[in-house]
């Protein structure tokens, strides 16, 4: 099964080195998204300071939402992904690679990104790498359920909106946790119990959602 | 022998064919408990509780309020176990309750919504109040719509079952999860200040009358979500010789055209 | 009956616009959700029983 895995992180992210626009989308989207809230907000440092972990965070779920039907849309419209059901027992593989390669081509360039974002935020030096932490261990928390919901809207017409719909409240725990913990920074607190209830929300995700997925692409195939 | 046939006999219940009258006859009763429920719960609730020293006569929200967030939390759940049932054992009967249910429960839950903020107001001064139990309420909200657009958004009737049913599954493991974050969000976020949806120190007349609203919402809910059920077996089996006869065409009449 | 008359009734201690607005509501909505089921079901019913008539 690690081989599918692999094999599959890999085509999936060679996939996306051809189409570089299409890779690039929900990092442009996160950048503007966050840049809009100066423009409506105000440009007033100590309020951009106290909304921006929560932009970023909003932003970060959102361009993982926008860009998760991606995922297994242009896998399902060429017949690829009907194929890789074939192979016995590779559910639970798929599910995982396609949440692994989402988050390598989305998730981690909004991690490396963010620090950018904390400095147009005028966030301290300490709030910043939390900001970057707290990324680390949800970004992927959000593509193991965009996956899910990705596969529960397969081939649907509405799907994009559907799935932002259905699985943004699942998102919830993992916003709350990471945006609290760069408050908790801003304000001078401690985050350890931010960091480790969304090191747990992470570790529970990442087993269950999988199965999930799974479960939803033979719903949506069979 | 006589094992094998009770629980023969209980699948019974599994189709729609027996499901489908037998329900027809409960609506009615369904019902009337409820009316007589609530009537007995708001003579109680309205007219004689006493008024609470501290937030006046509009306390009296109560009566509503916490029948319909509670309603609104077990009917969740109960959709979730019936959308499970009809996915574990391809029982369409239990995916229809499912689907039956989830309209009646997102009512509930903007219920909830609706007057938790009318109480807010004159206890809290504000129509909305961000406090752990409005917003679980207002998350619950949007658990319940993503349900409610999945399963028509899918044309094939079982693939929309399963998925609603996996949707609904993967909602209630983490409604926990969800309001114990909002619990840590808000005392994180609010300190110490009273929660406007606290209830007063109740005395047992109150406790009494709202006991009795809860059990009328229920009661309702029964009689609305077995006809909603009905309706729904009814438009999926249409071709079936159950349905035809539910509606007046006789056995016999039946045989002739099949 | 703890209330002196039925203006104090609806006066509700001055809640009255509250409390009354939230009773009404869900009144409403536990009136109309059965009328929009039993429509419902009664329409279904129709339309099978004319569909059998077709045949």
């Amino acid at each position: 099964m690690s081989t599918t895995f692999a094999v599959l992180v890999g085509r999936d992210l060679r996939l996306a080195a051809r189409r570089r626009i299409d890779a690039a989308l929900p990092i442009a989207f996160f950048t503007v998204a966050i840049s809009l809230f100066p423009l409506g907000v105000g440009p007033e440092p100590q309020t951009l300071r106290q909304i921006a972990p929560g932009v970023v965070w909003v932003a970060a779920l959102l361009a993982a939402m926008l860009s998760v039907t991606q995922l297994y849309a242009t896998d399902l419209a060429d017949g690829s992904l009907e194929q890789m059901l074939l192979v016995p027992d590779a559910r639970l593989a798929i599910a995982a690679a396609k949440a692994a390669s989402h988050w390598l081509v989305t998730g981690l360039p909004l991690v490396v990104a963010a620090p950018v974002f904390g400095v147009m935020f005028d966030l301290s030096r300490e709030a910043i790498a939390a900001l970057v932490a707290s990324l680390v261990l949800g970004t992927p928390v959000l593509s193991l359920l965009g996956g899910l919901g990705a596969a529960l809207t397969l081939g649907l017409r509405s799907g994009a909106v559907l799935l932002i719909l259905i699985i943004v409240p699942l998102c919830i725990p993992a916003l709350i946790f990471g945006a609290g913990a760069v408050a908790a920074v801003d304000a001078g607190q401690s985050a350890r119990g931010h960091y480790s209830l969304l090191g747990a929300v992470l570790i529970f995700t990442a087993v269950l959602a999988p199965l999930a997925t799974a479960a939803a692409l033979r719903i949506a195939t069979e | 022998m006589t094992t094998t046939s009770s629980r023969l006999r209980l699948y019974r219940f599994a189709s729609p064919a027996t499901f489908y009258p037998l329900a027809g006859k409960l609506v009615p009763w369904f019902a009337a408990v409820a009316a007589i429920l609530a009537a007995w719960g708001l003579w109680l609730g309205m007219l004689r509780a006493p008024t609470d020293a501290t937030q006046g006569d509009a306390y009296r929200i109560i009566f509503i309020h916490v029948p319909a967030a509670w309603m609104s939390m077990l009917l969740y759940v109960v959709m979730a176990f019936w959308a499970a049932i009809g996915w574990a054992f391809n029982a369409r009967l239990a995916s229809v309750v499912a689907r039956a249910i989830a309209p009646t429960g997102a009512m509930f839950t903007f219920l909830a919504l609706w007057t938790g903020a009318l109480w807010g107001k004159p206890t809290w001064g504000t129509w909305w109040v961000w406090d752990a139990r409005l917003t679980s309420e207002l998350i619950l909200l949007f658990l319940y719509a993503g349900y409610l657009a999945l399963v028509p958004a899918i044309d094939d009737p079982r693939r929309a079952d399963r998925a609603g049913a996996l949707l609904a599954i993967v909602g209630s493991v983490n409604v926990p999860i969800i309001y114990f974050s909002v619990v840590w969000w808000n005392t994180l976020h609010q300190g110490a200040s009273v929660s406007p949806a606290a209830a007063p120190k109740m005395a047992a007349i109150m406790l009494q009358a709202m006991l009795l609203m809860t059990l009328a919402f229920w009661a309702y809910a029964f009689a609305v979500i077995f006809v909603r059920a009905r309706a729904i077996a009814l438009e999926r089996d249409n071709a079936a010789s159950w349905a035809g006869a539910a509606v007046g065409r006789t056995p016999a009449q039946t045989e002739a055209t099949t | 009956m703890i209330w002196n008359s039925a203006s104090d009734f609806f006066a509700m201690g001055g809640y009255g616009t509250y409390v009354w607005g939230a009773y009404v509501v869900t009144a409403a909505c536990m009136a109309i959700e059965p009328i929009l089921v039993a429509l419902r079901h009664r329409r279904v019913r129709r339309e099978l029983a004319a569909e059998e008539e077709r045949r």
